[in-house]
């Protein structure tokens, strides 16, 4: 067997769906029914694993650090805001598009910033990019509506035929088909030879260079999509809650973010989902505790997390979902491997 | 003409500050390599170890604050001993997760022990008000500080470029294996430069209690401003930090002043050309690996 079919074996086992994935998402379907009067919660954790699952594409498979994914939140959670408020488009799923556009439009314009330099001038130039907008959502008020945020957005029923209701149930499923349709998208990308080239990028930029992968090219193009997924999740965040406020752009958000993926592992994709319901559940956990101090909590886990050692960490989070694999599949091929990022 | 020198002389004063509370940063992020943004904390902690001991125990404000230096060159130096020292060759997500952490851990505590309003710390009546000199508003508080920040800075050029010290720190940061191969105790000398780094990150909170305000949220408001300076600065020498510090207090006290509705945008914007044009700093060698 050559050396090029046996990595595209190797590439397409790994891309083929294993039953653990299945019932992954079975399981997530089957909240929506068990815990109804939950879905408030649930709502907020499917679009905090869609924002994560954002960063996971440029940091899990192409290596770029962001202080300020928020930026594309933001963005997007605006767009959808004002084109509720306005009635520009009042078809939550259009909207929703456009939004992502919008964030995309964005994202496209700001990768020519992030691929130049190291490391540290990309944190700075997020950092700086996440800074400048809530600088410019602040001052244009007129629009934004300053620091009270957008009031009295009202959404129209989705494809005109399911109204929101106040219990968030169409909120919840609406949020959970975006969420699994990006998903399945995001799978698709990741496995595809565009995606084994980003990896490659990751692993070592000079070397992809040297095979022949266009380095700059790939990671604008992945950077502009992890900006679309970014706004898709800050348009959910206003057509759900129906509220746009400056903190959208903060950088407490971009941290949590780090946070959610840190928690569930980069670069495999449920790393974001896992990391979404952990880090809700903890944050819940924290602010029953000390309602005013749960930051220093959420501080603490992030400095135990760095100190134990990620990788180190993914294995026991993933220790019990590979031992029931393990059991129900029957074969020693273990489903989810996150990958180091040292 | 004299608005602009008062400007001016304020935006030196605000440099100097920025100077002298980042520059500590300068070595840890720029010569270290280590991505810190905890930074802040450490001056946060030095501001307000400066205010219990001026406000509540009345001690004179020129005493409170070196011991706003000791103070936080102490937390520096067991923080770096127990925990950072762990983390200088891990990858800088990590050094940014973990120092975020410790960031949000501190604005927490010191909510917590202190509450979360602004504080201020009662100023000698030597150091109200201001004067004219030829016309030009003087402020005397901001002129202690030009004054104080200004010889600091000399002293740690002299330090840097005369002393045996100075010289080992600069062989270490060149080469750290040639130079510990040269029988340099490398890691004594990383975490003496980090404690003085916190301790002068803990005078310069002190002494920014007036000018930026003091409150929990101090780390995270003042964090962007501390990397501009060391990013746009460099880190060949301590003049690259320095030019910085001033381009940025001058660059940010005329916008607020001449284009008051352009709020931050000024020094944000300015921020990202720098970096696009020069994505290694204004001034000298590259901060990467």
């Amino acid at each position: 067997m050559s050396a090029a079919s046996d990595v595209g074996y190797h590439a397409q086992r790994q891309a083929r769906w294993h039953y653990g994935e299945v019932a992954f998402w079975l399981v997530v379907l089957a909240c929506g029914f068990v815990f109804p009067s939950r879905y408030l919660i649930m709502t907020d954790i499917l679009r905090l694993a869609l924002f994560a699952m954002s960063l996971d594409l440029i940091l899990g498979y192409a290596g770029i650090v962001s202080l300020g994914h928020a930026a594309f939140f933001g963005v997007g959670a605006y767009a959808a805001g004002l084109l509720a408020l306005h009635g520009i488009v009042n078809e939550p799923v259009l909207a929703l598009v456009v939004a992502g556009l919008a964030a995309m439009v964005l994202g496209f314009a700001t990768s020519f910033l992030v691929i130049r330099g190291v490391d540290l001038t990309r944190l700075m130039v997020t950092l700086g990019i996440a800074l400048l907008l809530e600088a410019l959502a602040e001052r244009f008020s007129n629009i934004t509506g300053g620091t009270d945020g957008l009031q009295g957005i009202e959404m129209q029923p989705i494809l005109g035929a399911i109204p929101f209701d106040m219990f968030g149930k169409a909120g919840f499923f609406y949020s959970l088909t975006v969420l699994f349709l990006l998903f399945l998208f995001a799978r698709r990308v990741v496995h595809s030879p565009f995606g084994l080239s980003l990896r490659a990028i990751k692993n070592n930029p000079l070397r992809a260079a040297a095979i022949g992968i266009p380095v700059n090219r790939r990671l604008i193009a992945i950077y502009t999509l992890a900006a679309f997924y970014a706004g898709i999740a800050g348009a959910l965040f206003t057509q759900t809650t129906a509220i746009a406020s400056l903190d959208v752009f903060a950088f407490e958000r971009s941290a949590d973010l780090m946070l959610v993926l840190v928690i569930g592992g980069t670069g495999y994709l449920y790393g974001g989902l896992i990391g979404a319901v952990i880090f809700r559940m903890l944050q819940e956990l924290f602010s029953t505790i000390t309602p005013q101090y749960w930051q220093f909590w959420i501080g603490l886990v992030l400095v135990v997390i760095v100190l134990v050692g990620r990788q180190r960490l993914h294995r026991w989070v993933l220790y019990v979902p590979n031992l029931v694999i393990k059991q129900v599949a029957g074969r020693k091929a273990v489903v989810a491997v996150p990958e180091s990022d040292a | 003409m004299t608005s602009i020198l008062t400007n001016l002389f304020d935006g030196v004063a605000y440099g100097m500050l920025l100077f002298v509370l980042a520059c500590g940063l300068a070595v840890t992020l720029g010569l270290m390599n280590f991505v810190n943004l905890a930074h802040g904390a450490f001056a946060m902690a030095g501001g307000y170890v400066c205010m219990v001991l001026v406000n509540r125990m009345g001690w004179p404000f020129f005493a409170a604050l070196p011991l706003a230096f000791v103070s936080s060159a102490a937390i520096g130096i067991v923080l770096e001993r127990t925990l950072y020292r762990h983390l200088y060759t891990r990858s800088h997500l990590d050094q940014v997760l973990f120092t975020i952490g410790l960031t949000f851990m501190s604005v927490a505590a010191v909510d917590y022990i202190q509450g979360s309003s602004r504080v201020f710390i009662n100023l000698p009546a030597a150091l109200q008000g201001q004067f004219d000199l030829f016309g030009v508003g003087i402020g005397r508080y901001r002129l202690m500080i030009i004054v104080i920040c200004g010889l600091l800075t000399i002293g740690l050029q002299m330090v840097l470029a005369k002393t045996r010290f100075g010289s080992r720190l600069r062989a270490a940061v060149d080469d750290p294996r040639a130079a510990s191969g040269l029988g340099i105790n490398v890691p004594q000398v990383f975490a003496f430069t980090f404690a003085f780094g916190c301790g002068l990150a803990g005078l310069g909170g002190a002494l920014s209690a007036e000018i930026l305000g003091l409150d929990p949220y101090f780390p995270l408001k003042f964090m962007i401003y501390f990397l501009i300076v060391v990013t746009v600065g460099g880190s060949s020498s301590i003049t690259g930090p320095f030019l910085a510090s001033l381009l940025l207090g001058i660059g940010d006290v005329a916008g607020k002043y001449y284009v008051p509705k352009m709020g931050p945008f000024v020094i944000y914007t300015m921020m990202i050309v720098i970096l696009i044009w020069r994505p290694n700093g204004l001034f000298g060698r590259t901060a990467a690996r």
